[in-house]
């Protein structure tokens, strides 16, 4: 990479990337200077990205201080675990089994689940909402992860993945004595951690960063996830405070960004370490 | 120690016939070669042992047990796989492990963290390591215990396969064609390592293959088999000299057995170019049949003498051989001869020579490719 000669093509190509890149990180650029604006200086007419008074301590201690924020975090990170250890826990066993074991209705398991694929979470919400409500567990951690623990998308993309591994594999771990689950444990699993990362990634994301469902089950701060969380802040304390509204919001996409940078390194790893034949 | 019998098996796929009603015996301590061109079933049949398959009709025994309805690890069966199949996160020595691990410890043990804490299960690790590490040594890769599959040559990783094989001392052996995937100087190697093993270890072994030469060196019998069906089951010898079917005489053999089409005349004669081949052929006068003689079997003379007329194609010079490729005068076919290198020196490609065959070693198949009987009394009167 290094020794590679700075030429048009590759000039062109930087370059090109670099806006794109800076096009997505703006906004979240111009966020975080805000974070750090007291408030004159953020309705002046001049765009400045550097503040010329620091308010960050005066933004970030009202955050702590006049929103349970701390709650807010535990809440979403209870929800998104949640949510994630149950919908791998059904989708391992259920992908193993529709991607290597014969057994009749398989197929049409599949093709349920392509459609399952297609039917969004705003289609089922109000029917969803009727039960949990009946039930009467609205505003409970039960009632935000509910709809989300059975993931079909997990499941095709972990089906996807298993089929790729060699029968040879399941069939040497049949003979060396272990059983389906046993299979499931300590072959399938522990070679499955790119598409089992992948997945956390894709799941975490979602499930953080949610409004519509919390908004539907959840009316009290103590129970809402940090978007929620942004919203009842705005509505109750903030109003046109927006520089700590937006070093709340920096809050809140802080231990997402650390995960994803975790993952990241742990997802490289995970494709660096596949090597079935080779 | 305990024989390995596969008995009436046959198996459909959608009404694809993959095995027809194949029986193979295997005697205690046997080493059983399957061999076919792909396609044949032999792998079908070989995975029917394992049970990773089932008969749709026919049963299989391990000794005096009758295994057909048993679970692949209740039938005490090792395979070894064509691609190896060696657990890519596991390092070699823990492959080796998995068998031993699975048998010799519970559930409980096998758990992490609680695992440890139970009774009997340090010894019982112990255990395994020192069994790991013999099995290891007589493979010669106790130094490569502690890499992963990945970080390991093609050579290796089939040593590290035998050894996972090995490591629990099964009933039976099943090799699914395991030297296939390594390069041909290391295939003859560990041909004879094979071997070796077996000898050893004294354990039956079924070896699935398609390639001839492995099967005759390596097995105390061969099945060769096509189309589903078994067509002989017999030692290398008799399968190579004597075979059963024209299907494995044209399968067995390098180069190529030659073939002849003919007709059984009114004194159960066959006649190729207007000399008399063989006599004495059991079939009704008129069959058409198809002779066949092994390349090493022609003897090749001058023109001048009396024998089938031929010219000579093409020379080929393999050391310790040489292969003549013949043109039969007036059309009538190819040959291929081999002789020794000193005999070809005064041959060259154009020259005119005639054929003689034995006629002891003329096999004579029907049209329906089964062989036909050669009266032997008649068969020396021939030579004479």
């Amino acid at each position: 990479m290094t020794t590679r000669s700075w030429n048009l093509a590759r000039v062109l190509r930087l370059a090109t990337l670099s806006s794109g890149a800076l096009i997505f990180l703006g906004p979240y650029v111009w966020m975080v200077s805000t974070a750090m604006k007291p408030r004159e200086e953020i309705f002046s007419s001049s765009l400045a990205l550097i503040p010329d008074r620091w308010a960050a301590v005066e933004n970030f201690s009202k955050v702590f201080t006049r929103v349970p924020m701390l709650q807010l975090l535990m809440n979403g990170a209870i929800v998104c675990a949640v949510i994630l250890v149950v919908q791998v826990l059904v989708a391992l066993p259920c992908a193993y089994a529709l991607a290597k074991l014969r057994f009749p209705g398989a197929r049409l398991m599949i093709s349920g689940i392509m459609l399952g694929l297609l039917v969004p979470i705003h289609a089922t919400a109000l029917p969803i909402y009727v039960a949990l409500s009946g039930a009467g567990v609205l505003n409970t951690y039960f009632a935000l992860a509910a709809p989300f623990l059975i993931s079909v998308f997990a499941i095709f993309l972990f089906l996807q993945f298993f089929r790729a591994m060699p029968d040879d594999l399941i069939n040497a771990a049949r003979l060396d004595g272990m059983s389906e689950f046993g299979i499931v444990l300590r072959v399938i699993v522990p070679n499955a951690w790119p598409a089992i990362t992948a997945f956390s990634i894709f799941s975490v994301v979602a499930h953080w960063n949610d409004l519509f469902w919390p908004q539907i089950v959840v009316t009290e701060t103590a129970m809402a996830p940090p978007p929620l969380g942004l919203i009842f802040f705005r509505a109750a304390e903030a109003g046109d405070d927006y520089g700590a509204l937006m070093a709340a919001t920096v809050v809140v996409t802080m231990p997402l960004l650390a995960a994803f940078l975790l993952a990241q390194r742990r997802f490289i790893e995970g494709i660096t370490l596949t090597g079935l034949k080779g | 120690m305990s024989g390995l019998a596969l008995r009436g098996i046959s198996k459909a796929y959608g009404g694809n016939h993959i095995l027809r009603d194949v029986t193979i015996e295997a005697k205690p301590g046997e080493f059983v070669a399957l061999v076919g061109p792909s396609g044949c079933g032999k792998t079908t049949l070989l995975r029917i042992a394992a049970g990773l398959d089932h008969p749709d009709r026919g049963s299989v025994w391990l000794g005096e047990r009758d295994m057909t309805a048993m679970r692949p690890s209740g039938r005490d069966i090792a395979m070894v796989f064509q691609s190896y199949a060696l657990y890519p996160h596991l390092t070699a020595g823990q492959n080796i492990a998995v068998p031993l691990a699975m048998r010799n410890l519970t559930v409980w043990q096998r758990l992490p963290w609680i695992g440890s804490l139970l009774p009997g299960q340090r010894e019982t690790r112990a255990e395994i390591q020192r069994c790991v590490f013999e099995t290891a040594r007589s493979l010669k890769i106790d130094h490569l215990l502690d890499r992963k599959p990945a970080q390991m040559s093609g050579g290796q990783r089939q040593r590290v396969a035998l050894g996972r094989a090995l490591v629990r001392s099964p009933a039976a052996f099943l090799m699914d064609e395991p030297l296939s995937n390594l390069d041909a100087s290391l295939r003859v190697h560990t041909r004879s390592e094979i071997v070796e093993l077996h000898r050893r270890a004294g354990v039956t072994t079924l070896y699935v293959t398609h390639d001839q030469a492995e099967a005759l060196s390596m097995a105390d019998r061969v099945a060769v088999m096509m189309g589903g069906r078994l067509l002989q089951f017999d030692t290398p010898e008799a399968i190579y000299g004597n075979p059963a079917h024209i299907e494995v005489a044209r399968f067995i053999g390098s180069p190529q057995i030659n073939l002849l089409a003919g007709e059984v005349d009114a004194a159960h004669g066959i006649r190729i170019g207007g000399r008399l081949f063989v006599e004495g052929v059991g079939a009704t006068p008129g069959t058409r049949v198809t002779i066949g003689f092994r390349p090493e079997a022609i003897k090749l003379g001058g023109s001048s003498q009396a024998g089938l007329g031929a010219s000579v194609k093409r020379i080929e010079f393999l050391g310790s051989e040489t292969l003549v490729f013949l043109e039969l005068a007036g059309g009538g076919g190819s040959l291929v001869a081999k002789l020794a290198p000193a005999e070809a020196t005064v041959l060259n490609p154009g020259q005119a020579v005639t054929i003689a065959v034995a006629s002891g070693e003329v096999l004579v198949f029907g049209s329906d490719g089964s062989r036909l009987p050669v009266a032997p009394a008649m068969r020396m009167a021939a030579n004479g």
